[in-house]
């Protein structure tokens, strides 16, 4: 049986979990790898519909594959200045559920609470992931993140430097 | 009444070359009051676009200056702004951030209005006095009061508290030939695309003023970009000297014009968007020259504009272009609306995803770079705290010579408008 076949909850969210330790620990190259090559990572305009097609709507963050590997180096840069000195952060997954289980893919829900720290200050993210995952040699890999902020606005974060 | 601290605010010396501004004008709560009166409640402010309200009875409900209004399209079709503040005991009659409406009904007591503003029902009629509600006696103070001023310049909507101001035609002045290469770069009008991105920082609104019109920070500030546009042109974009001019247009707005150093959707490809994209650019800058002519159109194409209207509005004509405007919420911290504008045409187009995805590289909160322009004026905000002891900004940069588009013109032209508006010496 495939990976993705026998997939059970508690492994998905192990996935979950193991992706925001990188994020928390910023190993942002080993979390790029978690992807794959040809993925999305999508943070829609909280404004609108969080499923309108990027290609027509204003997002806040649409990344393919290349832009989401250039964001990845921009952060590994001193001159990223947003978040050199780095943030620290602490992601919170939670609620962790199957939204659909298709031939080939699983798509994941989870809640997150996503704390940033930096310059004297503490900002709160929080909302729902969207984890389409596939299996890819063998290994489980995200093909598209959705993330939908439920703050009304990014007031007062300011700012989505970092994967939250 | 003229601020007393407004005189000492500046330390000009024209013969040294050194033009300095206080670094207490960002930290001030007394200076921000005075802003509010001499400035936000003078100037032609920003409201929305046009293509915003695209039906009859569409609305959306913002702050501007800290007052809540009402845009919206009436329905008979008119674009107004009403104040969002209930005449009988001033609850905001509309509470969603947008929709359609033809009538507004306050959750308090259920006094309830048109869309054009006029009063239809009040609480208990029976119980008032007989010509509480008469036309002709004070039946129009039970209306929704409208702006004072509200006017438009191609599809761009602002408004004015003060009823006495200027036309918004004469206050624009020579910036309108700015806006008018912005918006003829479209055949069937230039459109909001999507939904505004609402974000914010904690730092004085003059610092966002300030730096949308700096093009002298974009290679110490914003290196991650430049190398990703590098990656994207496959080396044939590449930063070498920014070639333009930064121009004083009056009042207190000023642009910066200088030959674009990445791909423009309108219309300069670049090798990342392939062979089937350079077929269609091209044919956009076929169009702009039968239309315009070649030097209009080169212009058009293949230079970039950042813009800023007196106070708080950003039009930028850039790698996308966008209209931006920031709310003074306190002394130190604003509310920053963006909104990414295109040409009608592009819809459902592989041009509109061009535009949108080079909107993205840069602007916005999760952009290559805005946030670092975000961190570089909270670090500013943070480090006046030292005003007392080094209390001088510096902005002399191409004092006394003809001005190129690094040297720091669009902010003292800012500053010198700000010092009128608080000395009441401007129109």
């Amino acid at each position: 049986m495939s990976l993705l076949a026998s997939l059970t909850r508690p492994e998905a969210e192990d996935f979950l979990i193991l992706e925001a330790s990188l994020l928390n620990e910023w190993k942002l190259e080993e979390w790029r790898a978690l992807f794959t090559e040809e993925c999305r990572y999508l943070v829609p305009n909280m404004n609108g519909d969080p499923y309108a097609p990027p290609e027509s709507s204003l997002y806040l963050i649409a990344d393919d594959g290349h832009h989401l590997t250039e964001r990845v180096k921009r952060l590994g840069k001193k001159t990223a200045h947003a978040e050199y000195p780095r943030s620290r952060t602490r992601r919170l997954i939670s609620n962790v559920r199957f939204l659909e289980r298709g031939a080939g893919k699983v798509k994941v829900e989870s809640s997150f609470i996503t704390y940033r720290s930096n310059q004297g200050v503490t900002d709160t993210f929080f909302g729902r992931h969207e984890h389409c995952l596939v299996e890819c040699d063998g290994a489980l890999r995200i093909e598209e993140k959705r993330t939908i902020l439920d703050m009304e606005a990014l007031r007062p974060q300011g700012r989505l430097s970092i994967i939250v | 009444m003229q601020h007393p601290q407004a005189h000492a605010t500046f330390s000009i010396e024209e013969g040294n070359g050194r033009f300095r501004v206080a670094r207490s004008t960002y930290t001030d709560p007394a200076l921000h009051a005075a802003e509010m009166e001499a400035i936000f409640a003078k100037c032609w402010l920003f409201v929305g676009h046009d293509s915003e309200l695209p039906k009859p009875n569409d609305f959306a409900t913002r702050k501007v200056a800290g007052r809540p209004v009402i845009f919206l399209r009436d329905r008979a079709g008119a674009v107004r702004c009403l104040l969002n503040v209930c005449p009988h005991r001033g609850a905001q009659v509309c509470r969603q951030k947008k929709g359609s409406a033809k009538l507004f009904s306050c959750l308090y007591h259920g006094w309830a209005f048109e869309n054009t503003g006029r009063n239809i029902n009040i609480a208990e009629p029976g119980t008032y006095h007989p010509n509480f509600n008469e036309p002709g006696s004070n039946a129009q103070s039970n209306d929704l009061v409208p702006v004072p001023r509200f006017e438009s310049y191609r599809g761009l909507w602002f408004l004015n508290f003060d009823a006495q101001a200027c036309s918004l035609h004469d206050y624009l002045g020579n910036a309108r030939e700015y806006i008018d290469i912005v918006m003829d770069q479209a055949v069937e009008g230039m459109r909001v695309v999507g939904e505004m991105q609402e974000y914010s920082a904690r730092a004085n609104w003059k610092l966002l003023a300030e730096n949308s019109t700096d093009i002298l920070h974009v290679t110490t500030l914003h290196p991650t970009y430049l190398d990703l546009v590098k990656t994207n042109s496959a080396g044939t974009m590449v930063r070498g000297k920014v070639l333009g001019k930064s121009i004083d247009l009056g009042n207190g707005h000023a642009v910066v014009e200088r030959e674009a150093s990445y791909g423009r959707p309108i219309a300069q490809w670049i090798p990342m968007w392939g062979e089937e994209a350079k077929v269609e650019i091209d044919g956009i800058y076929a169009r702009l020259v039968k239309d315009y002519g070649e030097g209009r159109a080169k212009r058009m194409a293949t230079s970039a504009r950042n813009l800023l209207i007196f106070p708080n509005l950003v039009i930028n004509d850039i790698m996308s272009v966008t209209l931006r405007t920031f709310q003074p919420a306190a002394v130190d911290y604003m509310e920053v609306s963006v909104w990414a504008v295109a040409p009608g045409e592009e819809v459902g187009k592989p041009a509109l995803a061009r535009r949108l995805t080079n909107f993205l590289e840069f602007l916005g909160p999760g952009g290559f770079a805005t946030p670092d322009d975000i961190e570089a004026l909270e670090s500013c905000q943070r480090a006046f705290a030292a005003a007392r002891e080094a209390p001088w900004n510096d902005l002399s940069k191409g004092l006394g010579r003809e001005p190129d588009a690094t040297d720091e013109l669009p902010q003292r032209v800012f500053w010198l408008q700000w010092r009128d508006r608080l000395m009441q010496r401007a129109l």
